[in-house]
Parts: structure tokens; C-alpha cells; sequence
């Protein structure tokens, strides 16, 4: 039985996020390539940070979704170049976070502003731009930790990278 | 060919051991912050660095050839085999010591991973594309508490001024040259260290003066950590670090 690539990504499109499961490793954009010759399949992955733990569970998850769709060999390679931004978000992607509960990035990292000027970030779920830091990291390195002044509700915010 | 004769593998290594050890130091501090958020801060740092060490150290085992992994170079070298610089083993120290030190270290590794972005070793340049901007978060973050502790109280500022006074010494092996070094150089490896002191300087001394603290004189001492002649204190660290691993020798979770 053959595989086919369109299957292939399909499959993937239902692998969520572990840390974030609102939207999917496509929406992350951290799937760079998959190429398939009959049932075995090759997948291409970037990892968002160098020590993210979610890459081991990610990888797993991935063969589990292909195998699952019917693909009997899968192999997935890691690849660092070019090295995962957060501008390879869509703004479907940044609603859906929104939603979520998690402010998306305010900026693209390759214009960044110098990091001691912090842009003000909007709260998720209010709107309201009146929010503080409250620690750069949060419960994941990619995230930073803030709190709505005007809804009260701490929240969490993707940071540029 | 083992480590000791293979300077590209050197190289690579001093990179790799200087991420891993400085990871080991600030998860010592894993639930150990007088609040939630420095100590998630520290220890998302060090996981970081620990990313890095595990891309490094991965490729200096392919480049070796001799069929040691990650988990062989991390676990069952001994210190002296150990070529992170000095700074990074000190112990944590109060919490102005544990800032500093790896604000010195991180702000010095951001002006490394902008270089080593162009290295000829093509597995090396991505990962300092990678590390460059995680980095940029890091100095930020330990930045922002030396500058705090600094032109805070008179407590915390003499407890920083005296970290400083301590660590400052320990900087100068970032910025020494030999063998490994030139030879890394020489085929566009990467930068000479010596050739890092200017764009360190211009970036770590303005944050130190804004911290109203006193940069100390230069010293003639230089820590030879990267030679791999250590502190004592790294002996201490790699025993807790290995001790899991050498107990249960191909133990997996």
C-alpha cells in the first residue's frame, strides 16, 4: 500500500502541540519537510528551543499520528538550519493562541526591538494593553509570565524569537 | 585519535562543557528561589544551556569517531577531561554571585554565537544560529537582576560589588588564546578569544557602571579551566551530576 505526502501532512495536522494544545506542530511550523516512497514515510522537524523537552514527546506523537494513518516505516529527522522563529506563526495561528489564553508575540523576532525596551503586550482576554511582566520565563522557556492591570487575569506571552 | 589531538574537536568541546557545567550549576538552584519566578527563570536558563551542551556535545562525538555520544561525554569523562572555562564551576555563591557569573558568561557566549554564525563547521554555525537568540533572553533576564541588586540597597549592592570583585578575575580565560585556539582560527573555526574582549567589554561594562558598581583592576591571574586544570570545585559537581549514570550504567527511563 502507498502513502501519500497529502495524507502524510494531514496526519500531522492533527498532532497537537504537547505544551499547547490548541494548535497543531503544522501551526508551529516546526514540520519542514516530509517526503514518502510507498509506505515509509520521512519527516523533517526543527525544534524551538535547543532543550525544549516537548522535541522527545513531539517525535513520538508524530510516528504514533503517521503509523496510525497507515504509513508502516517512519523515520524523523531533526534539523537545526534554518534555525524555528515564532514569525513562522500564522495570524491564524496567533487567534487561536489568543483564544487560548496566551498572548502571541507582539513583534517579529528579526526586527526585535533592543530587549531593554519591552513593547506593551495585550492582555488575551481583555484586550487591554495596561499589563506587566511579571517573569521573563514562564512555565516554558519560550514563554514569559504577565498580568492584566485592568481584568487582574495573569496570562502568558509567547516571546519573540 | 583521542580529544587531546584533535583540536577541532577541542574546539568544540570547551564550547559544549561551558554550557553543560554552567546547566548543572543553576539547577542546583531548582526549587530552591525565595519565589516562584527566579527560580523557574534560573532553571529555564539552565535548560537552555543544556540544549546547547547536547547539540555541542552530540557533534563533537561525531567528530571524534569514536563512537561516544552525548551521554558518554557528559557522564564518564573525568574532570581534568572537563575544558569549560573555570568561571563556569564556581560555586553559585549568594544569589548577586549566581546573577553575575552567568551574566558574564552568557554575555560572552551572545558575542561568540554572533561570530561562530559564519563558522566553516557548518554543524556549528546552526547551532549558534539556534543558541544566538536564546542567549539574547538570557542576558537580558541575569542583566536585569545585576542591575537591580547593584543600584538596589546597600546590602544587595555590596554583595553584588563583592561578586564582582570575586568573578571578575575568572573572565580574563575567556579572552586567552592557545594552540587549540589559533588552529580553530586558522580555518575559519572560529574567532581568536582575544579578538572577543572589545564587543564583550562595550556590552557588560556600561551595565556595570549603570549598576554603580566598581570594575576591579586587571589582574595578572588567568584560571586555566579550558586547558582542563581545574577548581576543586568542579570534581564536586561532576560527582553529583555522574553519579546516577556510573551507577546504573546504561540505565534508561
Amino acid at each position: 500500500m502507498s502513502f501519500s505526502a497529502e495524507a502524510a501532512w494531514r496526519a500531522l495536522g492533527g498532532v497537537p502541540d504537547p505544551e499547547i494544545p490548541a494548535i497543531s506542530i503544522l501551526d508551529l511550523g516546526i514540520v519542514r519537510a516530509v517526503s514518502c516512497e510507498d509506505d515509509r514515510v520521512a519527516v523533517t522537524v526543527t525544534p524551538t528551543y535547543g532543550g525544549c523537552p516537548a522535541t522527545e514527546v513531539i517525535r513520538e506523537d508524530i510516528c504514533r499520528a503517521l503509523q496510525a494513518a497507515g504509513a508502516r516505516e517512519v523515520a524523523v529527522t531533526v534539523q537545526l538550519t534554518p534555525a524555528w522563529t515564532t514569525d513562522w506563526l500564522s495570524e491564524d495561528t496567533k487567534a487561536r493562541l489568543r483564544a487560548y489564553g496566551i498572548a502571541p508575540p507582539a513583534a517579529r523576532a528579526g526586527q526585535a526591538q533592543p530587549l531593554r525596551f519591552r513593547p506593551r503586550i495585550r492582555c488575551p482576554r481583555c484586550e487591554s494593553a495596561h499589563t506587566e511582566q511579571l517573569a521573563a520565563f514562564g512555565a516554558t522557556a519560550c514563554k514569559a509570565l504577565y498580568r492584566c492591570l485592568d481584568c487582574l487575569e495573569p496570562f502568558e506571552y509567547f516571546k519573540p524569537i | 585519535m583521542n580529544a587531546a589531538t584533535n583540536p577541532h574537536v577541542n574546539y568544540i568541546l570547551r564550547l559544549a562543557d561551558g554550557s553543560l557545567v554552567l546547566a548543572q550549576r543553576l539547577s542546583e538552584l531548582c526549587g530552591k528561589g525565595p519565589a516562584l519566578e527566579p527560580d523557574i527563570a534560573l532553571t529555564n536558563i539552565a535548560l537552555d544551556l543544556l540544549g546547547q551542551a547536547r547539540l555541542l556535545l552530540s557533534h563533537a562525538g561525531t567528530l571524534e569517531g569514536q563512537g561516544r555520544d552525548e551521554d558518554a561525554l557528559a557522564y564518564w569523562r573525568d574532570a581534568k577531561d572537563f575544558l569549560n572555562p573555570t568561571l563556569c564551576e564556581l560555586p553559585n555563591g549568594d544569589f548577586a554571585q549566581t546573577c553575575l557569573r552567568a551574566y558574564c558568561y552568557v554575555s560572552w557566549q551572545a558575542v561568540l554565537w554572533a561570530q561562530l554564525q559564519q563558522s566553516s563547521d557548518a554543524a556549528l554555525a546552526a547551532i549558534a544560529a539556534k543558541s544566538c537568540k536564546e542567549t539574547r533572553y538570557h542576558c537580558e533576564h541575569l542583566g536585569d537582576w545585576v542591575l537591580r541588586l547593584g543600584d538596589g540597597t546597600a546590602e544587595s549592592h555590596a554583595r553584588m560589588q563583592r561578586a564582582l570583585d570575586y568573578l571578575y578575575p575568572y573572565t580574563n580565560e575567556l579572552f586567552d588564546s592557545d594552540a587549540t585556539d589559533e588552529a580553530a582560527a586558522a580555518v575559519g573555526l572560529g574567532p581568536l578569544p582575544s579578538t572577543l574582549a572589545a564587543d564583550w567589554q562595550a556590552q557588560v561594562l556600561p551595565l556595570l557602571t549603570e549598576a554603580t558598581l566598581s570594575v576591579p583592576a586587571t589582574v595578572p591571574f588567568h584560571s586555566t579551566g579550558r586547558r582542563g586544570v581545574h577548581s576543586e570545585a568542579l570534581g564536586h559537581l561532576l560527582g553529583e551530576m555522574q553519579v546516577v549514570a556510573r551507577a546504573h550504567p546504561g540505565a534508561h527511563w
